[in-house]
């Protein structure tokens, strides 16, 4: 008998994707094999259109993969049966306008059938916690960016699932706020570690979030390299300046073709040097 | 309350000096009464006449609510069945939108003959114009949903009704209101019309027989009630509107990013 937790929460195999657009095909993704285990956190970082948004699209159940298979604890599951099975949160909040902060983060423990009297009892319970105390009737409209995300923050956590798919969720917000939800996201993970999937073009946010980082190539999106991060639990910003951060970055930057070859070779004298 | 006293006090005050310079002007040009009325000669007609006035306004108005009512809820029911199939959108949509080309001066005649004088062919008029703005904006609304986040939702495993009942109509309703507002407003008119075409009854039919008997101010009174209805009924939705769709306020003063 295995531990169940050794069963990762989804495993990848062999994924390819294909978008047809105006009669024409596009090759998206390419062979695409990696799991998330539970408990880890994987970022997927590669240039835009290598397919990043279209991998969790799979994942979450919204669009049918060419070929391949989408394992999820355990279980092949086929395209729409993965529907519901894990909590997906995109660039854009998706605040809808016409309700409540509480009733936002609300909303999919509603449409998990939660009667909606209990889902906004489990929302406010948590609003401290998110920061939003005080905020519980404001409308979307008279939040601020970072706000609006945390609401939708708390409306994927509310709903539970094993899997949190999170499609850069900062991408929109000013460098400050990015900088403090980033580690609002991680004193939170420390303490639920449900296995993450987080999308992302930004290296730094990659290498100080995850466990691993999984690089994607440009269209057709292939994995290039798989990065493992040797810094310790909690993470601190502090680790943004050490040598170990630093080491991974390169690795990524280089496997992302930022490099050019005369900074590569100053970069890699530097960390020889160090 | 002074906000609302301050953008009132404009228009009230404009409507005063329009009424000072008729007055006057029919006074100087020494105009009979029958050819143009002084504004005290309607205001007069009001007094006079106020229970044939309020009789048939009842009729009109009785007219106007009901026929605004059933294109209201037609409209809003065909709006939904048209988005959410695609057959009725290829199909019955066009039609819908090539049905306006027919004239309501023709149609008028032969509702007259199919259903005789009463409050029928009227309320049929008044709910055949109001539909179509209905209708339309219903399927723009509708339309207009955002797609991320209906895949959000899906992603959260949300039936069709979920999706429907928690987006999709919640983000139609201010279009829907929008026509519904264009709807009751044409929705007077096409009574009226009703009316002229043949009627016992209601004000189209009260200004067409004060005109045949030069009683020309009365004729002003109707037009004045039928205006009053018309900016009423509308002013009644936009009120429904802000009770119903609050946090509309406060997309229209968010600071600027």
């Amino acid at each position: 008998m295995r531990n169940p937790s050794d069963i990762p929460r989804v495993r990848l195999d062999r994924i390819d994707a294909i978008y047809i657009e105006d009669d024409v095909t596009l090759e998206a993704l390419r062979d695409i094999s990696f799991s998330v285990e539970d408990g880890e956190f994987v970022a997927l970082v590669g240039p835009s259109g290598s397919g990043k948004s279209t991998l969790l699209d799979i994942i979450a159940g919204l669009y049918a993969p060419a070929g391949g298979d989408v394992i999820l604890d355990g279980e092949t599951l086929p395209t729409p049966a993965r529907l519901g099975a894990s909590s997906y949160m995109h660039q854009r909040d998706l605040l809808l306008p016409w309700r409540s902060a509480l009733d936002n983060a609300a909303l999919a423990l509603e449409v998990h059938g939660v009667p909606r009297k209990q889902a906004r009892q489990r929302a406010l319970e948590r609003f401290d916690e998110f920061g939003l105390a005080g905020f519980e009737d404001a409308y979307p409209a008279q939040l601020s960016g970072g706000m609006r995300q945390r609401v939708a923050f708390l409306r994927t956590v509310l709903a539970e699932r094993p899997l949190l798919l999170l499609d850069e969720p900062f991408g929109a917000l000013d460098a400050l706020s990015r900088v403090v939800l980033q580690s609002w996201l991680l004193d939170l993970w420390e303490r639920e570690r449900q296995a993450v999937l987080l999308v992302t073009h930004d290296v730094d946010e990659a290498v100080s979030m995850a466990d691993r980082v999984v690089v994607l190539s440009a269209r057709p999106g292939q994995i290039t390299h798989i990065e493992t991060i040797d810094l310790p639990r909690p993470r601190t910003r502090d680790m943004l300046t050490s040598e170990t951060f630093h080491r991974h970055r390169v690795a990524l930057l280089r496997a992302l073709g930022l490099l050019d070859q005369p900074q590569e070779a100053l970069i890699a004298s530097e960390v020889a040097l160090a | 309350m002074t906000a609302t006293l301050q953008r009132w006090m404009w228009p009230i005050l404009l409507l005063a000096m329009f009424l000072i310079v008729w007055e006057v002007a029919v006074i100087l040009t020494d105009t009979p009464t029958w050819m143009l009325p002084r504004p005290t000669d309607i205001f007069a007609a009001f007094r006079e006449d106020h229970a044939l006035l309020w009789w048939h306004t009842q009729v009109t108005l009785t007219e106007v609510v009901i026929g605004f009512g059933v294109a209201l809820v037609s409209g809003v029911a065909i709006g939904i069945a048209i988005d959410s199939s695609p057959v009725l959108e290829r199909s019955l949509y066009p039609l819908i939108i090539a049905s306006q080309t027919i004239p309501m001066v023709v149609l008028a005649p032969l509702l007259l003959i199919w259903f005789g004088y009463g409050l029928t062919p009227k309320i049929i008029v008044a709910a055949l114009i109001a539909f179509f703005p209905i209708t339309v904006s219903t399927v723009d609304g509708l339309r207009a949903a955002d797609r991320e986040v209906m895949a959000m939702l899906r992603s959260f495993g949300a039936s069709g009704w979920n999706r429907f009942r928690l987006a999709k109509l919640p983000a139609a309703l201010p279009s829907i209101f929008s026509g519904a507002r264009i709807g009751v407003a044409v929705c007077v008119i096409a009574a009226v019309f009703g009316e002229l075409v043949g009627a016992s009854e209601g004000l189209g039919y009260l200004m067409q027989r004060s005109a045949s008997q030069f009683l020309t101010a009365r004729v002003f009174a109707a037009i004045f009630i039928l205006s009053f209805m018309g900016v009423g009924l509308f002013a009644l939705i936009s009120l429904l509107e802000r009770i119903l769709l609050p946090w509309r306020k406060y997309l229209s003063d968010r600071p600027r990013a």
